[in-house]
């Protein structure tokens, strides 16, 4: 056995090593500064000390009877919303968590699928369903007299799409505390005596309260940041929330009422993050620490109910789901919007009219494409730099921006859009560049706003690894940067793959970042289906829906494949 | 010296887990550090392979100071081997990969790097197994790989956390006799880190007995056993009581002491003072003699080859331990006569 010591590392090795945490470092910082610091900080800036803005500019908006109006429009859809969510995606979440119910992977896809389709899309399937020209009512012979106004267009409309938009939300949140609930705790009702439902009320229920909670400060965050369902059921029925107000007035006035901007971004944006700080406060004083490990969730023998409930459940879910996309995509074959769908009057022209004939939706749907590309692979990007950096030395740059990220995600999507106007549309000093009508200002809106979805599965991956697996490195001689590729970035690559497929769908799906950021030849899909849609052209709104659905549909199938090799709690449906 | 620690602690907030602690390792020396859990000893293993600052003190590798005041050689740079107690394996590298990971970050191609890791895994018998992923071996197997890749850093001083903790208790023993031929093989200083007193004794030159931050006492493992330094250490390995007694008369290495009026014993001892003093009775320097002293068994267990009851002697403080043979019935009375013990030295 050969015995002899390796040479000790040199001098120069040291440089190298001064070159590695601090470099990534860097980056993170300024990745930072340019995502989060200066978008949102210029939009705090311009609402309390610009011209235009200041305490009086944010104390007459709110004296304004259209601001009240929308912000309490805002408050009262969100709210509402929030609570029917509480009490479906709840419902749902002990059902299919705390039961036998067959299919529970399919049943919780079905239900995500609620959140992959995106609100305007959702909305534009919806109207089609119920609708004065639905094929499915007319069949039922209940459909709406022509002519009178749609059911939808209401604030009710408003409050029932969003609904269900945030239901996913409330589920997810309670099947993840479902299975981080001690199975022992269950059992040991169970052994006392108490049947299932003196188990649910004494025992589940109190130790869920806090998910619950949880689950509606989300959903309430993110339906007050909604643009796409009351924009297009909203502006209609006369029921107008504060993001549409906003993008009414900018969209008539152009960049000139950017100080109004930035005072009804302070407004909403600090709502948001109001609602999440008193979500913490609650959480942590109404916390009960579990002990000991999670395991299998419980398994209540629904007996002989499983096949109805399993039945009544499928037949809802293909009702909110499955139908309104097959409206949607009657809507797309027939040649104008209202003629009756039959053999004869099939038609995929509006298929090869948006694909082949349009310019303007080519270039969405290879601008679309492409940001989602950047935005995910950014993202996943940036969250194994910052995975990296929180296990070294400087592990509170990488807990700054995660802070950041998170606040980023819970303002209003519209707020961040705002933000990077305001900060991006004079050039850039030195560079003489102005970032605005560019691509780049849109992925940076991406980047900001989706950050901490990529963070979070790189997190759980980085918090689930031995310690031990990134010392061995250290003691095996190796520097920093063959350690981040060769151990962290070769670890968390699957989660952070996860995550970028996540941010992609987003970015696919969105329309409120890029509905004040778009400019000619920047379209994103979101933006020209709903430009579509509310211009009329109901046809080819749909028929852009019907392929923008189907992209989603392939993302998600990879995001499944995806999941096999990762750890449960990363793919939302798995586990 | 290979390792030299001088006056090292640290602290985790107010309490120190390495508290002021001293100690000199010699090259090639098979060094147990041997604690309850909770005594630090992770911790100074931390310290000494980088993964840890010092708070003060020094730590010198080799001669070569690596830790001190204003001075933290990174842990990539020290050169040392450490065997996890999770062993440590990367999952996403087959086990050739992770054997060649230390030889590929000192510069070599990953091809070449691969080639001599095979060399190290025939060395610990695991020839066939460098395509298999570490999640597919068994715990000996995945020890093994942790072994070669230590081999493979060609590190002159190993590290050793509880390896052999998550090993099944059969294989343990197997174990151990490969980390002993893995020792002589490297040739390399090796600090094994354990709370297992049968580990320790089984394995080393020296062992240090750790408690509270500090070494209570360091000998090698036969001195541990039969002339402790401490109450502590001599509960802490092997069985055993503790009596107060007074010291009557001394001779070099031996002294008399008496456990009661009527009870005096010849026993081992270094240099004590006549006086009060306290003795060590291991059970073997007991024995069963219905000429002796008459106690009252309390109680008896079945330790595999012998029997071992606790008996009361109305004229001790405290219930003697001894092996008998035969099994007792509890409430039996039966003779014990005294043959030996260590008196521990004061202070």
């Amino acid at each position: 056995m050969p015995t002899e010591t390796r040479a000790v590392p040199t001098p120069w090795s040291g440089l190298r090593r001064l070159t590695g945490a601090p470099v990534l470092l860097g980056l993170i910082g300024l990745a930072g500064v340019a995502l989060f610091v200066l978008p949102l900080g210029a939009v705090a800036r311009l609402a309390f000390f610009g011209t235009g803005g200041g305490g009086d500019a944010i104390a007459d908006a709110l004296r304004s009877p259209q601001v009240q109006r929308a912000l309490w429009n805002s408050l009262d859809s969100s709210a509402c919303a929030a609570a029917l969510a509480v009490v479906v995606g709840g419902g749902l979440g002990l059902l299919i968590g705390l039961t036998d119910l067959r299919g529970r992977v399919a049943l919780s896809f079905a239900i995500l699928m609620l959140t992959m389709i995106p609100p305007h899309v959702t909305a534009i399937a919806w109207m089609q369903m119920l609708g004065p020209s639905s094929v499915l009512l007319q069949a039922l012979g209940i459909a709406p007299a022509l002519g009178s106004t749609h059911p939808l267009y209401s604030r009710e409309g408003v409050i029932g799409l969003l609904a269900l938009q945030q239901v996913p939300i409330v589920y997810l949140t309670l099947r993840a505390a479902l299975r981080a609930l001690p199975r022992d705790l269950a059992e040991a009702a169970r052994v006392s005596g108490a049947g299932p439902a003196r188990l649910l009320l004494r025992v589940i229920l109190p130790l869920l309260g806090p998910a619950l909670l949880a689950g509606f400060a989300l959903a309430f965050v993110s339906a007050l940041g909604n643009f796409g369902v009351p924009a297009l059921l909203g502006i209609p029925g006369r029921y107008v929330t504060l993001p549409v107000l906003m993008w009414q007035r900018l969209a008539s006035s152009g960049p000139a009422v950017l100080a109004d901007m930035a005072v009804l971004s302070v407004i909403i944006g600090g709502l948001a993050v109001l609602a999440v700080w008193a979500q913490f406060r609650v959480l942590r004083r109404g916390a009960v620490a579990l002990i000991g490990p999670p395991q299998q969730a419980l398994r209540l023998n629904l007996g002989r109910a499983r096949p109805l409930v399993a039945g009544t459940l499928w037949a809802v879910m293909a009702l909110v789901v499955v139908v309104p996309m097959l409206a949607m995509l009657a809507t797309a074959v027939v040649p104008t919007y209202g003629v009756a769908l039959t053999l004869q009057t099939l038609t995929w022209q509006h298929f090869h009219e948006v694909i082949f004939v349009q310019a303007v939706t080519a270039r969405a749907f290879a601008n679309s494409a492409g940001l989602a590309v950047l935005a995910g692979t950014g993202v996943a990007a940036l969250a194994l730099a910052t995975g990296a950096l929180s296990r070294s030395s400087f592990g509170l740059g990488a807990r700054a921006v995660t802070v950041l990220a998170e606040v980023a995600y819970a303002v209003p999507g519209l707020v961040i859009s705002v933000g990077f106007i305001i900060a991006f549309l004079k050039p850039i000093p030195v560079l003489g560049l102005s970032l605005y009508g560019t691509h780049a200002i849109i992925l940076g809106a991406y980047l900001s706003a989706f950050l901490a979805v990529g963070l979070k599965p790189v997190g759980v991956a980085f918090a689930a690894l031995d310690p031990a697996l990134h010392e061995a490195a250290r003691v095996s001689g190796a520097g920093f940067w063959r350690r981040f590729w060769r151990i962290d970035v070769a670890l968390a690559a699957p989660a952070a793959a996860s995550g970028a497929v996540l941010v992609m769908l987003m970015a696919w799906n969105e329309v409120t970042l890029s509905s004040i950021l778009w400019t000619r030849g920047t379209e994103t899909l979101g933006t020209v289906i709903f430009n579509y849609e509310d211009g009329g052209y109901s046809t080819l709104a749909a028929a852009m829906s019907v392929i923008s659905v189907l992209a989603t549909l392939v993302l998600l199938g990879l995001l499944h494949v995806l999941g096999r090799n990762l750890p449960p709690g990363i793919i939302p449906w798995r586990g | 010296m290979s390792i030299t620690l001088h006056q090292l602690t640290r602290r985790y907030g107010a309490v120190p887990a390495v508290d002021d602690l001293s100690a000199d390792i010699p090259t090639g020396c098979f060094f147990t550090v041997l604690g309850p859990s909770g005594c630090g000893k992770s911790t100074l293993l931390r310290m000494i392979a980088g993964l840890e600052p010092v708070d003060a003190g020094t730590i010198a590798l080799e001669g070569r100071r690596v830790s001190g005041p204003g001075l933290h050689l990174a842990p990539e740079a020290r050169g040392v081997g450490v065997v996890f107690q999770s062993y440590a394996l990367w999952p996403h590298m087959d086990v050739a990969g992770n054997v060649a990971f230390p030889i590929e970050a000192t510069g070599i191609a990953r091809r070449a790097a691969r080639i001599e890791a095979k060399q190290h895994l025939a060395s610990v018998d695991l020839d066939g197994f460098a395509d298999r992923r570490p999640a597919d071996l068994s715990g000996g197997q995945r020890q093994r790989v942790a072994l070669a890749r230590c081999l493979a850093a060609r590190a002159r001083i190993v590290l050793m956390d509880e390896p052999l903790a998550n090993l099944d208790p059969h294989l343990r023993a197997a174990m151990e006799d490969e980390m002993a031929a893995f020792h002589a093989r490297a040739g390399a200083t090796t600090l094994f880190i354990t709370h297992d007193q049968r580990e320790a004794m089984a394995l080393s030159d020296l062992v240090a007995v750790m408690r509270a931050g500090r070494f209570e006492q360091i000998a090698p493992p036969q001195d541990l056993h039969d002339r402790p330094a401490s109450a502590f250490v001599a509960g802490f390995i092997g069985r055993g009581v503790v009596l107060d007694c007074t010291v009557t008369a001394v001779a070099p290495g031996h002294a008399v002491v008496r456990l009661s009026p009527d009870i005096c014993i010849d026993v081992r001892a270094s240099d004590p003072g006549i006086g009060p003093a306290q003795v060590l009775l291991r059970p073997g320097d007991l024995r069963q003699d219905p000429a002796g002293v008459a106690g009252r068994v309390l109680h008896c267990t079945y330790r595999g080859d012998h029997w071992e009851a606790r008996v009361q002697v109305p004229a001790l403080a405290r219930p003697v331990l001894v092996h008998l043979s035969q099994r007792a019935v509890p409430g039996e009375t039966l003779g014990v006569a005294f043959s030996g013990g260590w008196v521990l030295p004061a202070g």
